[in-house]
């Protein structure tokens, strides 16, 4: 029952969908979907999770915004989770989800807290006791105006103020913290960070024969890059803009180009 | 911004939010949505402002607003030309602006202009000179997961019998609308 049970849903995973279609999910025996399932008998329930760009209703999942439908099967033997449903879309408006790596930009000082702009809908929170060795007499150097941070959201909800924070739950930084001198800061559609991201990703793997550079990818859509010299680095910057429309194989012949002169 | 080609007549939209409000705007359970409608020429006027109050009220049927509380969703709209059907036109440009920016949204809808003749004959998607010849223009805002009606405009005079037919004759026409609008985001996300 587990596995034939996302039959339904399953037709339209990998094609477009748009907003006010309903997948359906058939209709499972036990009608109450928040109890577990206590005793054997049937197979388990699917427990099944609905990822962005879905919502439940009464007949299944609603879908919320236009994309390609995305599934994965959840590991594990028979008695596994149903799996999990999303939608890949396009966008470049960022929203805060608690424990994404962002870039920020250092508006203001508020007391204890830096106001950090990271192109939401409200500027994020971070305190400076937030860095890996900051103590109330050791303060971190920040300025003020236009320091780069790379962070995570602790709390990021849509009723709160977000909040950042530069050290993981153990207490190190890893590498998070303020971002250095000179490099390039540019703007970036949210699909093309994920695509960048992705592990084994062709465009970073053949940038990285072409010249040695440093490179930071916040998910707000924000990218970080320095290189040896200026004209390197705003190269590699022309490269990721264009990345988004260029196919592999114009991108390929770009770099031969590069390389070449 | 997106841009439908609709004969003659083209609006160019684009979407900006959910972005930070200002104090007194700013609502605290929902996205405040605006609607900025620019004519082509000359200041916006009196007609502007009524139709960016349909448009408003369209959009706030279908945006999930209630997931963006305390921010500000702003569509602006700029009329490149005018051929006829500017209000559905309109409409359609603002739907398609929901759609690319990924605002959640419940359902989607679009906009069909009806023109009645004389005799009782309908037109949809009527030019200009159609609209000048016609006893009545009826606009209407359909959504796509049950065809309601989520808003309606109308100039002229007609029976209730005549504005049924117009509504189901527009009702036909959405799935048109529809299915160009699936068209084009699978023209959008075959390139990656």
């Amino acid at each position: 029952c587990a596995c034939a049970a996302m039959a339904a849903a399953a037709e339209c995973v990998g094609q477009v969908v748009l907003p006010g279609d309903v997948l359906l999910l058939p209709a499972h025996p036990d009608e109450d979907a928040e109890r577990l399932r206590l005793s054997s008998g049937a197979a388990p329930r699917a427990r099944l999770l609905c990822g962005p760009g879905l919502r439940r209703c009464e007949a299944g999942l609603l879908v919320t915004k236009c994309g390609l439908l995305r599934h994965r099967q959840a590991g594990g033997g028979a008695a596994a989770a149903g799996g999990a449903y999303w939608v890949d879309s396009q966008q470049k408006r960022y929203v805060p989800v608690k424990g994404d790596h962002v870039i920020g930009i250092v508006t203001a000082k508020a007391g204890d807290l830096f106001k950090l702009d990271v192109g939401g809908s409200e500027q994020a929170s971070l305190s400076y006791l937030a860095f890996e060795g900051a103590t109330k007499r050791n303060r971190p150097n920040v300025q003020v105006v236009g320091d780069l941070i790379y962070g995570q959201f602790l709390v990021a909800n849509k009723d709160m103020e977000p909040e950042m924070v530069c050290i993981d739950s153990s207490g190190r930084s890893s590498g998070m913290g303020i971002i250095g001198q000179d490099g390039f800061l540019f703007k970036v559609s949210l699909g093309l960070i994920r695509k960048l991201l992705a592990p084994k990703c062709a465009i970073i793997q053949e940038l990285s024969e072409l010249y040695p550079f440093e490179l930071v990818l916040g998910m707000n859509g924000r990218i970080w890059v320095k290189a040896k010299t200026v004209q390197q680095t705003l190269i590699i910057v022309n490269i990721l803009e264009a990345c988004e429309y260029m196919t592999a194989e114009q991108r390929k012949q770009a770099l031969a180009k590069l390389s070449g002169n | 911004p997106s841009r439908p080609p609709a004969g003659a007549t083209s609006v160019l939209a684009g979407l900006y939010g959910p972005a930070e409000v200002k104090g007194s705007r700013e609502l605290p359970d929902r996205a405040a949505l605006e609607v900025l409608l620019r004519p082509k020429v000359g200041l916006p006027g009196v007609m502007e402002r009524s139709r960016e109050q349909l448009l408003r009220g369209t959009c706030e049927a279908v945006v999930l607003g209630g997931l963006h509380p305390r921010s500000a969703i702003t569509l602006v709209l700029q009329v490149l030309s005018d051929g006829g059907s500017l209000l559905s036109c309109c409409l359609n440009a603002a739907c398609l602006a929901l759609l690319d920016s990924g605002v959640p949204l419940s359902a989607l809808f679009c906009g069909v202009t009806c023109a009645l003749g004389a005799d009782g004959t309908v037109i949809l998607d009527p030019t200009t000179r159609q609209e000048q010849d016609a006893r009545a223009i009826l606009t209407f805002a359909i959504d796509s997961a049950e065809r309601k009606v989520l808003a309606a405009s109308s100039k002229g005079s007609c029976s209730v019998e005549e504005m049924q037919q117009c509504l189901a004759a527009a009702q036909r026409a959405a799935d048109t609308i529809f299915g160009f609008y699936r068209d084009c985001v699978r023209r959008k996300y075959s390139k990656s």
